[in-house]
């Protein structure tokens, strides 16, 4: 038959790479930033202690680290390395190139657009999902964008079988869009301002069973995509089964679904629901294992290459870390291992196991690699790589172990004993300082990462000057023959799947659905899953205001508000979390780590003037504390002009609030923080203070 | 106090049906799966794996900058 030319694009993958390096750079940046701030607290208040600013602090920019690390480094690293092996392994350019650029342009889009409203305190709270509704529409277009792209390329492809890299890229559209969608519905309030239309256990359930799943079907699947694509093609040497790769992929893409609650293991979750969790993220080690192994061994017998191609290097480390990563993962889902990880140190360092040595260094070996196609040159230093490739790793160790270490500190000081059955840590402080070196420790791991990074962007630009310009390549195919929709005679059933795209796209989407609808939809129907409890009551129109804030700081990045029925927590926080207590919490707040105590139960154990201090200098009632001084909550009025709107927007929830009871809420926001202040200014200790005070204080604005 | 965490489970109508449901959606997904993944014929699983080896025919090329 008769070959078809044609070019493919290589201007787009230029584009995504250096968007990349660019992210990266940002990214790691801010995670720096934010890791610093654990030693130096005070670190970027730059107009003076008493004048903090709001979008400098830690609660606004730790979401900002995690979000342009994932979607921004990450996302642009697997569009770039998508964009590439998809045209080879289908043999034909991207569908279509207006499509790609407004791919590209978009997801730039979004990124700034995350970047400005983050720090401004424009969030949604959930974790990984922070950002608010007119962005999650964005995401959502483009997304579809790239969807429509990826399909295209593979309708129109002159190869019959999809190799299992482009597999695991449908499954990460599928799934990603799916999750994304479910995860973020919200009720809008105003432009910035919405309400997940989930609260409490069912909010929580969805939120887990996203950020589970972001880790899997978009730090996990897309990049064992480029791993099957790329190791091979280094290495020069087919994968090393096949077979393996089939069954990685169906049993990889069924089991991950189900395991979210892992991540709820003791909270106020349905206990089923949280051992439906437990078994399915410990089937997931022997995928996750198998993925691991098949990508190693691709290298058997050329393990000499690896030690003179910087390129196998990274790659080595990161199918290790990814190893690494996925044993952890099902042991911190035993529900033994979970009470000493969870809301500890140990979870941070386990995801940066698998953000800085599985994405990270997947990222970095195929941008060496690809810089050296794109630019047709040698890379302008093998040894300057060598030099990222050894500060990269190192940096990772320093990263984790540290962390490991301060895991482990943590969780035996929050549960040891007195004899005389008090607690010894009383003080949760004592546990936050205890562990200090360990964040400085990792702060220095953090800066070789970022500095290795620093070399690949030098690297890259330097060969990209020396090389010749980016060129489209023309290659050429034979386009597909018609054949029979049927089996051929001799042909397996999953090698007739192959190239049947349209039935492996819906049973890639059955097996992903399955897990999700059996935990979710049980739990949204049945009210019994959610016993009520008669003295819950919805919040008042200044505690809304006031949890509002809480989202807007982003509290739930360092305090929990979801006590675990053991002693330890008993005895520090109070009475254990329930179910019912989360009725009416549009979004849940239950966060995901403790720097900071619980608060669930911390209402009414201080008094007013005690809470004034704290948040203007929370090191003046707890000397050595490193949370950040929130002065603009003292020193800026509160606009809470719209809470009629959103007191109606949480009806339509269900939350029962009476129509007089909106037409009244200024009212009695008004009373209510009177009070408050009428407390505060009976108090000797407070009148004292104000006596000093410069700045203005603030007013409310009905 | 337990009850609030406890129990929750007996509380779903027909709940029993739920670990039967998933024993046999597991087994049916990878008994079947691995019997079609052996029953591969080895000359096609060469033929896929060597795809992203396939050298791109370069002919020509048109620049961009």
């Amino acid at each position: 038959m008769e070959k078809e030319q044609f070019y493919y694009d290589n201007k787009i993958v230029k584009m995504f790479l250096w968007a990349t390096i660019l992210w990266g750079i940002v990214g790691m940046l801010v995670g720096l930033l934010v890791a610093l701030l654990f030693v130096f607290p005070g670190l970027l208040e730059f107009a003076g202690a008493d004048n903090a600013i709001s979008w400098l602090s830690f609660g606004r920019l730790r979401p900002l680290h995690t979000n342009a690390v994932i979607f921004a480094f990450v996302g642009n690293g697997i569009f770039l390395g998508i964009y590439y092996s998809t045209q080879r392994l289908l043999k034909a350019r991207m569908f279509n190139d207006v499509l790609s650029r407004i791919h590209f342009w978009g997801w730039q889009a979004i990124i700034v657009a995350a970047a400005i409203t983050l720090p401004l305190g424009y969030t949604s709270s959930k974790e990984y999902a922070e950002l608010e509704w007119p962005i999650d529409i964005a995401v959502v277009l483009i997304w579809v964008v790239f969807g429509i792209n990826l399909i295209g390329t593979i309708l129109k492809r002159r190869q019959r079988h999809i190799y299992v890299a482009i597999w695991f890229y449908i499954a990460t559209l599928i799934t990603i869009a799916v999750l994304y969608i479910f995860n973020n519905l919200e009720m809008p309030i105003t432009a910035f301002k919405s309400y997940s239309v989930y609260s409490g256990v069912q909010d929580a359930l969805v939120q887990w069973w996203y950020g589970h799943n972001a880790v899997a079907f978009f730090l996990t699947t897309p990049v064992l995509g480029l791993m099957y694509y790329f190791v091979p093609k280094v290495a020069n040497r087919p994968v090393y089964s096949y077979r393996l790769s089939i069954i990685h992929f169906w049993t990889l893409i069924f089991l991950y679904i189900w395991a979210g609650p892992h991540h709820l293991l003791y909270t106020a979750l349905p206990e089923w629901a949280q051992n439906l969790g437990t078994v399915f993220s410990i089937m997931l080690i022997f995928p996750s294992w198998g993925g691991m192994i098949n990508g190693l061994l691709t290298l058997r017998g050329a393990w000499d290459k690896v030690r003179e191609n910087p390129v196998l290097k990274f790659f080595v480390v990161a199918i290790t870390g990814y190893g690494m990563a996925t044993f952890e993962g099902p042991m911190l889902s035993f529900k033994n291992l979970n009470a000493i990880g969870h809301y500890t140190d140990w979870i941070v360092g386990h995801v940066h196991i698998g953000a800085l040595a599985w994405n990270g260094f997947m990222v970095a070996g195929i941008v060496y690699w690809l810089a050296e196609k794109l630019w047709k040159t040698p890379l302008y230093s093998k040894k300057l790589a060598n030099t990222h490739f050894w500060l990269g790793t190192l940096g990772i160790l320093f990263y984790a172990i540290p962390l490991y270490v301060a895991g482990f500190m943590q969780a035996f000081m929050w549960k040891q004993f007195n004899p005389d059955g008090t607690l010894v840590y009383g003080n949760f402080l004592e546990t936050v300082t205890q562990v200090l070196p360990m964040y400085a420790m990792r702060a220095i791991g953090g800066s070789l990462y970022l500095t290795g990074f620093v070399l690949l962007a030098i690297n890259v630009i330097k060969t990209a000057k020396a090389g010749s310009p980016v060129e489209d390549e023309l290659a050429e195919a034979a386009p597909l023959k018609k054949i029979s929709g049927k089996r051929v005679a001799g042909e397996g059933l999953h090698t007739w799947l192959e190239r049947k795209v349209v039935l492996f796209t819906v049973l890639t989407t059955v097996a992903i659905l399955i897990g999700g609808l059996v935990e979710i939809v049980p739990l949204i129907l049945v009210k019994s899953n959610v016993p009520t409890i008669a003295s819950v009551k919805p919040y008042t129109p200044l505690e809304l205001e006031g949890r509002d804030i809480y989202i807007r700081e982003g509290c739930n990045n360092c305090h929990s508000q979801m006590i675990r029925p053991f002693r330890s927590e008993v005895e520090r926080y109070g009475e254990y979390s329930k179910a019912g207590e989360f009725v009416y919490d549009f979004p849940f707040l239950w966060g995901s780590r403790r720097t900071g105590p619980d608060v669930h139960r911390v209402g009414g154990k201080y008094n007013n003037n005690w809470h004034f201090n704290h948040m203007s200098d929370p090191r003046s009632t707890s000397p050595g504390s490193i949370m950040p001084r929130y002065s603009w909550l003292i020193q800026n009025d509160l606009n809470a002009s719209n809470i009629e709107d959103k007191m109606e927007g949480l009806v339509k929830l269900g939350v029962p609030y009476s129509a007089e009871e909106i037409a009244g809420a200024k009212d009695q926001l008004l009373a209510q923080a009177k009070g408050i202040e009428e407390s505060l200014r009976q108090d000797p200790e407070f009148v004292k203070i104000m006596a000093q005070v410069t700045f203005k204080i603030k007013k409310l604005l009905l | 106090m337990l009850k609030f965490i406890k129990h929750n489970l007996e509380g779903i109508d027909g709940v029993e049906i739920y670990p039967i449901i998933s024993l046999l959606l597991f087994f049916t997904v990878f008994i079947t799966m691995l019997v079609f993944v052996f029953k591969l014929p080895k000359r096609s699983i060469d033929e896929i794996s060597q795809l992203p080896l396939d050298n791109d025919t370069n002919i020509k090329e048109i620049t961009h900058e």
